[in-house]
């Protein structure tokens, strides 16, 4: 559980940052891995809370699902779209090929 | 015209409109000047759009000279929106170099109602970045100050629009608060802030943070007038299906004008005093301005009881693994692919790593890492799972209380007053902390205003009411009883100790200020 968590290595936050495809720097990171071991003592107090037969709560109020009409309607116009793309061509977004190969 | 317009409130500026006595371009520009004149100082706006701003005054003083049926009381009254709301065609930083260059392609859902009242835009406010903190340090466009004191922070993450309507810039604005960010500023800079029932205001078209926590809110110098922003903004939306299909209550702008009549409200409600948010660290003196608060109301026939919300204390700790999990998945959408800057070698995974490094700042950066271990193989039920159950037990704590009848609780917004620039830069712990006592309250999706109560030495301090959900006109009825019995204090005339120097140029810049303090 929480508690035993070890604290995160330095190869621990390399990884994070590559699964959330944040570029760091070596100063970036040697901050990041103290400050965010920091943060996670903090998450260790939960653990003293017995929790196993609590639901978890996601949304707060209660809703139920509501329906709309199955109708068509514009949505916005490609170029309007298009304006914020760094790079665009005919109608479409361009971006770099992620295939290797011809 | 008569005396300085900027220091009415919005609906004293109403009644002029209405009377005749001023158009809405003589308070539109009147609020401009004074935006363009601070913003050296106070670097509260991230764009101050003249020419629109006129030009929907304009459309507004038409409409009140054909005398529309049933106008808002917010037709021809000018507001001041988070630079994290869409307004087509113009920019939506979030205070974050990744969106620099945007233009929203649609206006926000509360854009496009602000617009049906007549309401006037005047631009947008400076915030931290994506809403990530509570001193607006961590904005990409630099600090903001506090007009009570320039070396110190308005609070976050609405620092901007907060001190806006701190500084008379502008009478009402908008913010958005996830963990605290409307009532903590409002609470810092001496005025007015409410965070809705999750699911009041429909979130359309404004930039996400944590999607089952954030609401929109008002920010304004009286009870009044925040009531009657809501009552415009708020709503059932299609397009953001958490908003509620709950009916807007028009007491929200049918609140009493007269003091006594306000008073009134106050007998007989009850109300309970959470003593865990009494936290360890917080200022001995900020504390006895909330028992004086107490004991006001008490005189004025409300009971007050102590009560407990046990699990409070663990809600730093709950809020700080849900928040950042949802924000790394909302911001994963910041790839530099389909707007923003763009940055890398030409690759997909090089273009990606280098945009999010060099677009996102340090805060957001350790908010995405902390969400993405927590989400992460093997951690995700440690971590998410645990917090989303010690959620439901603070939730719980809430539901209880309110079941026993309870009106609402009275509790501080913040620990502290407003601290210096740097205060808490270097341990983000210490900054998190700020908002113990409003977490917990979006954890739980219900309403909570902050109020201002008096000073310590010499700096505001806010008084927080909590209810439970959909009770946001009692909420304000009791907020305006409040303020009511507290008409003739002596803190309540006056204004913000430093702001006679925000229009000074020779003065530095909030940023040049804190630089100045990081050397001492």
């Amino acid at each position: 559980m929480i508690a035993a968590m070890p604290g995160l290595s330095r190869s621990d936050v390399e990884h994070v940052a590559h699964l959330a495809r944040l570029g760091l720097t070596d100063d970036e990171l040697t901050l990041l891995q103290g400050q965010l071991n920091h943060i996670l003592e903090q998450y260790a107090k939960l653990a003293e809370l017995p929790t196993d037969d609590i639901p978890p709560t996601a949304q707060t109020i209660e809703l139920e699902n509501i329906l709309r009409e199955d109708l068509v309607i514009p949505s916005l116009p490609v170029e309007a779209v298009l304006a914020n793309a760094p790079d665009s061509a005919g109608g479409y977004i361009v971006v770099p090929a992620i295939l290797g190969g011809e | 015209m008569s005396g300085d317009l900027t220091r009415l409130t919005a609906h004293a500026m109403a009644d002029r409109l209405r009377d005749g006595e001023v158009t809405s371009r003589d308070l539109t520009e009147a609020h401009l000047d004074a935006a363009e004149a601070g913003n050296h100082a106070l670097n509260a706006w991230l764009l101050i759009d003249r020419e629109e701003a006129l030009r929907q005054a304009d459309a507004a003083d038409d409409r009140l000279r054909r005398g529309e049926a049933a106008a808002h009381p917010l037709l021809g009254i000018p507001v001041a929106l988070k630079d994290l709301i869409s307004v087509r065609g113009g920019q939506c930083t979030a205070g974050s170099r990744i969106l620099e260059g945007y233009r929203s392609p649609y206006d926000a859902h509360i854009t496009e109602r602000l617009r049906a009242v007549g309401a006037v835009i005047l631009g947008k406010t400076n915030m931290d970045e994506f809403a990530m903190g509570s001193s607006n340090e961590h904005s990409a466009y630099g600090p903001v100050a506090n007009p009570w004191d320039l070396e110190t922070v308005p609070g976050g993450s609405s620092g901007g629009s907060a001190v806006a309507v701190a500084a008379y810039h502008a009478p009402l604005s908008i913010g958005t608060d996830t963990g605290g960010s409307i009532r903590q500023p409002a609470a810092l800079t001496g005025i007015v802030g409410m965070k809705p029932t999750y699911g009041r205001v429909s979130r359309y078209g404004i930039v996400a943070f944590a999607s089952s926590l954030d609401q929109i809110g008002p920010f304004a110098r009286d009870v009044r007038d925040a009531a009657a922003l809501l009552h415009a903004i708020a709503g059932r939306d299609e397009r953001d299906s958490t908003s509620a299909p709950v009916p807007v209550p028009d007491e929200l702008i049918d609140l009493p004008a007269s003091d006594d009549d306000a008073a009134v409200g106050l007998k007989g409600a009850r109300l309970g005093l959470p003593k865990e948010y009494f936290v360890a660290g917080m200022e001995p003196d900020a504390r006895r301005r909330i028992e004086e608060a107490v004991a006001a109301l008490e005189r004025a026939g409300a009971t007050v009881e102590e009560v407990s919300l046990p699990h409070t204390d663990y809600g730093l700790a709950t809020y700080y693994i849900v928040a950042p999990a949802e924000a790394s998945a909302n911001l994963a959408r910041y790839d530099g692919i389909r707007f923003g800057p763009q940055y890398g070698e030409g690759d997909a995974l090089g273009n990606y790593l280098a945009t999010r490094g060099r677009g996102f700042g340090a805060e957001v950066k350790r908010r995405i890492m902390l969400g993405t271990y927590a989400l992460s193989a093997g951690y995700y039920d440690a971590f998410y799972v645990k917090a989303q159950k010690v959620r439901t037990l603070i939730k719980r704590d809430f539901d209880t209380l309110f079941e026993q009848g309870f009106d609402a609780l009275v509790a501080p917004t913040s620990p502290s007053v407003a601290f210096r620039f740097g205060a808490k830069m270097a341990d983000p712990v210490s900054m998190y902390l700020s908002d113990a006592c409003t977490l917990p309250v979006n954890m739980a999706g219900l309403p909570g205003i902050s109020i201002p109560c008096g000073l310590s030495e010499g700096m505001p301090v806010g008084l927080q009411l909590i209810g439970p959900a959909w009770s946001e006109p009692r909420l304000f009825a009791l907020a305006r009883g409040y303020e009511a019995i507290t008409s003739g204090a002596e803190w309540r005339a006056r204004e913000p100790a430093q702001l006679a120097l925000t229009t000074d140029e020779a003065q530095p810049t909030p940023a040049e200020r804190a630089a100045a303090l990081a050397q001492r």
